[in-house]
């Protein structure tokens, strides 16, 4: 994969920087290009800003200064309600999958589908959210039970089901693997994969501790420290690299596998 | 010890400031939150279902409890005002001074009260669990705007609910203040409407159901705005709850006397002297 033009490029962010008091620098001048229909890691230790360049990506908090550019459309050029539409490009999964719980399993997943596709008739939204619950591998029997009736992996799967309702252009995981045991984590890691390989032209950017995960299943990583990126590229760049934070983690992740 | 007095005058000082500073901005805070709220009420997309969903719990679900605390409210004041009138040998004005107490203040104060309280901690408890556990977030990236999906309804359904739930209050306080005066303590019944109907205008009513109008949207903009803007976790949710609770019920004891004065200069200028 070696993107060349802008438009080869799904979220590009050119000198972000953000301070909530105006003193401290959360992101000190990020300087990121993630491939369109990459499957990017963004790895990096607690603190160093990973959430709040996520949600400058969605447009949740705006930069003190510097750029961020998604899908080829500067977010500070749009107003409120321009931005609340464009953020339909995006699905995301949480990390508590925060879904609705006073919805059923379907209902979380007609949801989104509720609001914006509003020419569809009630048949045609619960097929397509039919669809996509099958597509994460959600038995029909769950359909109709509450998030509260469901296990931790259920919940992940209709998660990830509700953000790709809309068909999404980026799909996010924002720490998806977070509290889960080693059998749910590898079941959350491969259906990131399959949904990405089912997916063609879909960039997706995952947020994560988890550097076993992060080496394996993506085709970009992004370092972040101390609100800078390290390191952006192939995980074998993060192999070849020279740098000592670089490396003990690139170790830690080899150990663990 | 000069030094030491003049320093605590100085940190009692600062500290006072600091809590006028720190009220003033709350209020500036909840007015923005209120007029962002306001100006999507009637935006597309509409919300009926939402706003009939929040309209059966602010509203009908209060239904029992208000039929409950008003007859016994009836039937506690009809009996402290006959106590004092019997005195003066005035019992036939119970009724109508009842009437006239339940109709413009405690009607609207108490069911302002009960449903902040039941409908107004909830709603607060409901928004802030919605923001700590990422479901706002999951709004926000569904491109779905949470001030009109999860506040503007809300407000619409309290303001709706609130005039319907006082009148509510109005007729069962006087259902009470009725038994007691006719079946418990012997007043007659004919004199007791009478004195009622000659008493009351339309107009005492309206301004208990105008001023319950303005105490839902009051108690459901700083619930709302509490909720909204929870944050740490569990501990977070309490707090923002009991903090929009004790606010509204302060709020609506406060707003009470100003709106009792607003009216009355309003009364003035269109002439009414009752």
């Amino acid at each position: 994969m070696t993107p060349k033009s802008q438009g080869d490029y799904a979220v590009v962010l050119q000198d972000v920087k953000k301070t909530f008091d105006g003193k401290e620098f959360i992101l000190k001048g990020i300087e990121l290009k993630i491939p369109k229909g990459s499957l990017t890691a963004i790895i990096g230790f607690s603190g160093t800003g990973k959430s709040v360049m996520l949600k400058h990506m969605l447009g949740l908090l705006k930069p003190t200064s510097g750029k961020v550019i998604v899908l080829d459309t500067d977010l500070a050029s749009m107003d409120d309600n321009t931005l609340t539409k464009f953020r339909c490009n995006f699905g995301v999964l949480f990390q508590s999958a925060a879904l609705f719980d006073d919805m059923s399993v379907l209902e979380n997943v007609c949801f989104p589908l509720e609001e914006h596709r509003r020419e569809l008739s009630p048949e045609d939204v619960k097929k397509i959210a039919l669809e996509k619950l099958k597509m994460v591998g959600l038995d029909t029997a769950h359909n109709n039970k509450l998030p509260s009736q469901i296990s931790g992996g259920m919940q992940k799967r209709t998660g990830l089901a509700r953000a790709l309702a809309l068909d999404p252009e980026i799909l996010i995981y924002d720490e998806p693997t977070t509290g889960l045991d080693p059998i749910l984590t590898e079941m959350v890691d491969n259906l990131i994969v399959e949904t990405h390989k089912a997916r063609p032209g879909t960039t997706s950017i995952m947020v994560s501790h988890d550097l076993h995960a992060a080496f394996r299943i993506a085709d970009f990583v992004v370092m972040l420290d101390a609100g800078k990126v390290l390191l952006a590229g192939t995980p074998d760049d993060f192999y070849k690299s020279d740098l000592e934070l670089v490396r003990r983690f690139v170790d830690k992740g080899i150990k663990h596998q | 010890m000069i030094q030491k007095i003049a320093g605590g005058i100085d940190r009692f000082s600062a500290y006072v400031f600091g809590v006028i500073i720190g009220f003033i901005r709350e209020i500036g805070l909840v007015t923005i939150f209120a007029w962002q709220s306001v100006k999507l009420l009637f935006a597309k997309p509409s919300r009926y279902g939402e706003i009939l969903k929040h309209m059966d719990f602010i509203g009908n679900q209060s239904v029992g409890i208000i039929t409950l605390t008003s007859v016994f409210t009836g039937l506690a004041i009809s009996f402290q005002i006959y106590l004092g009138f019997k005195l003066v040998n005035a019992t036939d004005l119970v009724g109508p001074t009842v009437a006239l107490g339940i109709s413009r203040e405690l009607g609207p104060v108490l069911t302002g009260l009960i449903v902040a309280a039941r409908a107004g901690g909830a709603m607060a408890a409901r928004l802030g669990t919605m923001r700590v556990n990422e479901q706002m977030d999951a709004l926000d990236v569904m491109g779905v705007n949470t001030k009109q999906y999860l506040i503007a309804p809300r407000i619409i359904a309290a303001v709706i609910c609130m005039p319907l739930l006082t009148a509510l209050f109005d007729f069962m306080a006087m259902v009470g203040s009725w038994f007691l005066c006719t079946k418990l303590v012997g007043l007659d019944h004919a004199v007791f409407m009478e004195k009622i109907k000659n008493t009351v205008d339309a107009h005492h009513i309206y301004e208990g159901l105008i001023k319950s109008a303005i105490f839902g949207f009051m108690f459901s903009v700083i619930c709302t705005y509490k909720g909204f803007n929870t944050s740490g976790g569990a501990k977070g949710v309490g707090e923002a709850t009991n903090r929009g609770v004790v606010m509204s019920m302060v709020s609506i004891i406060i707003i009470d006397y100003f709106l009792m004065n607003i009216i009355r200069i309003v009364y003035l200028f269109l002439g009414i002297t009752k």
